[in-house]
């Protein structure tokens, strides 16, 4: 529907400009805050731009922490976070491709009673699943380590099997059978034939377990005991002190450090990103 | 069998084989052993004892489940509706044809992308009672300014505006659907002579009711699993538990008890809410949405 007058289009940027002002504000206060000396966090009426660039306040985050609660080990957090992204999005890409590959494009009994299966399982709730996993998991003797929240990854999600054998299912047939007839393997005709044109599907797959592991926080949780183990998200709670005295352009300094990375992703895959999100939308 | 049909049985479970092992072992097994421990008194410590339906019969005389529980549908019934409201609003703005429209929509959609955590002590801070700048705020307009996280009636309040500023996934799913309306029901509505207000009634809410459905259920399913985010910002539910949510007394059941047993009871009433609910809008969008024939 158009806005047609110039009184309506007016209208439309100056409820879209007020809108943007209180959805930038937050991120903008977050960023202020994280460069200002101590002192002006505390001012009635506040301070908006610092008086001046306290960047020191970056390092001091990331090496010293809290005064309060002591050393906080960030570095280590950023590796052990980067490290069950990297695992998480290896793990879901190549075992989501080839499971929906399965779905897709060969015919085996039982394939679509097991495909209903699949999408029956999406309406479970996690924290159905959250007690026994656990209890599997300390079985194992995994609970404490990595594990649990990346080894799964690895063995398929009905979510991204769904999205990606949408996908496969727009490939014309011809170009598989094509290769068939040229003596392909199916594994031939996956890498060669499937895996190429589906870039666009397989991209939105990464970049959404990469924020999923990013931001989990119930995950480590559940799992890491050990402090030094632990993620960002997860880790970013020690900078907030229960017993007062927050620092807070220290907390507000460590929180753009993790929003920071994920913004930027944003802008370099803005496309992708818009089409993922409209893609899970579409049919439900 | 053929041998082409044989050849396609042994690739198609080759290939599916991961999923095969992720369905029984993290999806099957778990939801048959959560079903199990439901009925059992059961402490990851010693063996699981069955004792029939003591967990459920125990959660109705339960206080703090049934507080977590009307908490929980306070905070869907309100964060869910004014969320799709404002979400959809934003997406008409946007599809109004104005200039700058992905400049717009990016602003709107980044505070969806902050991580929960962030998001979290962010607000922390803008809430705060002493230095927050929503209070500085509110007290330079003249309006008293609530105690937000302090103030059993205001923290939920709380919660769910914060929740109103994460909105851009649902917007941008509306967004998608908008562009979608054929345009031309635009154009032979204006030559009927139908005003604004018409076109939203009868051409675009019924076109876009499909969208408005999954965003409504995915609300739902989301906001009674909400726990990150209040586990951060009001710790055990404080003050007087007026945040303490339905996830998160399960969560502390489960590892801070170590009642399994009680904490898989739980999870399986929350399945069978939310279960409850889908159907039901499923029922209702029988009856009100529209979907395109073909």
């Amino acid at each position: 529907m158009q806005a047609k007058s110039p009184l309506a289009r007016a209208v439309v940027h100056l409820v879209l400009i007020a809108g943007s002002a209180v959805f930038l504000f937050p991120l903008f206060w977050m960023i202020s805050t994280s460069l200002k000396p101590v002192e002006e966090t505390m001012l009635s009426p506040p301070r908006w731009i610092p008086s001046a660039l306290h960047f020191e306040n970056y390092l001091r985050a990331v090496t010293h922490g809290s005064q309060v609660l002591g050393y906080i080990p960030f570095f280590e957090y950023g590796k052990n976070t980067l490290l069950l992204c990297v695992l998480v999005v290896a793990g879901s890409v190549i075992s989501n491709a080839l499971i929906a590959y399965g779905f897709a494009r060969l015919q085996w009994p039982g394939r679509n009673a097991l495909f209903g299966v699949t999408l029956a399982t999406m309406m479970i709730p996690f924290p159905v699943l959250m007690v026994p996993m656990f209890v599997l998991f300390r079985h194992l003797g995994w609970v404490g380590t990595f594990r649990p929240l990346w080894v799964p990854a690895w063995f398929g999600s009905a979510f991204n099997i769904f999205l990606l054998r949408q996908f496969f299912l727009t490939i014309p047939r011809e170009l598989s059978d094509a290769a068939v007839v040229d003596g392909c393997s199916e594994l031939q005709v996956f890498r060669h034939v499937i895996l190429p044109l589906s870039r666009p599907a397989l991209a939105v797959v990464a970049l959404f377990s990469f924020l999923y592991t990013w931001n989990d926080f119930l995950g480590p949780l559940i799992y890491l005991n050990d402090q030094r183990m632990f993620t960002l998200s997860l880790g970013l709670q020690f900078y907030q002190s229960q017993a007062g005295g927050t620092e807070w352009h220290l907390l507000m300094a460590a929180a753009t450090i993790i929003v920071v990375p994920i913004i930027v992703l944003f802008f370099f895959t803005q496309r992708t990103f818009i089409q993922g999100i409209a893609l899970t939308g579409m049919k439900g | 069998m053929t041998r082409s049909a044989r050849r396609q049985t042994r690739a198609g479970l080759a290939f599916i084989s991961p999923w095969l092992v992720g369905l029984g072992v993290f999806l099957l097994y778990p939801i048959i052993a959560s079903l199990y421990y439901s009925f059992c008194d059961y402490s990851v410590l010693d063996r699981a004892r069955p004792m029939g339906l003591a967990n459920y019969g125990e959660l109705l005389g339960d206080e703090l489940y049934l507080k977590s529980l009307v908490n929980s549908l306070f905070y869907a019934a309100l964060s869910v509706p004014l969320g799709l409201a404002l979400a959809l609003s934003l997406a008409l703005f946007l599809n109004s044809g104005v200039r700058g429209l992905t400049i717009y929509r990016t602003i709107f959609f980044l505070p969806a992308l902050v991580p929960m955590v962030a998001l979290a002590v962010l607000w922390l801070w803008i809430f705060n009672g002493e230095y927050g700048v929503l209070n500085i705020f509110l007290s330079r307009l003249g309006i008293p300014a609530p105690g937000w996280l302090t103030d059993p009636a205001w923290s939920k309040p709380a919660l769910i505006l914060l929740s109103l500023w994460g909105m851009g996934q649902a917007m941008v799913i509306f967004l998608a659907g908008l562009q979608d309306v054929p345009v031309h029901l635009y154009e032979s509505a204006d030559l009927d002579g139908a005003t604004w207000w018409h076109k939203l009634r009868h051409v675009t809410l019924p076109m876009i009711s499909p969208v408005l459905l999954f965003n409504g259920i995915m609300g739902i399913i989301g906001s009674l699993q909400f726990f990150a985010i209040p586990y951060i910002m009001t710790p055990n539910g404080q003050p007087a538990r007026s945040a303490y949510f339905y996830a998160m007394y399960l969560y502390d059941s489960a590892f801070l008890y170590l009642r399994m047993g009680y904490a898989s009871a739980m999870a399986w009433i929350l399945f069978l809410l939310i279960l409850f609910l889908t159907l039901l809008s499923l029922r209702l969008a029988a009856r009100y949405v529209h979907y395109e024939a073909g």
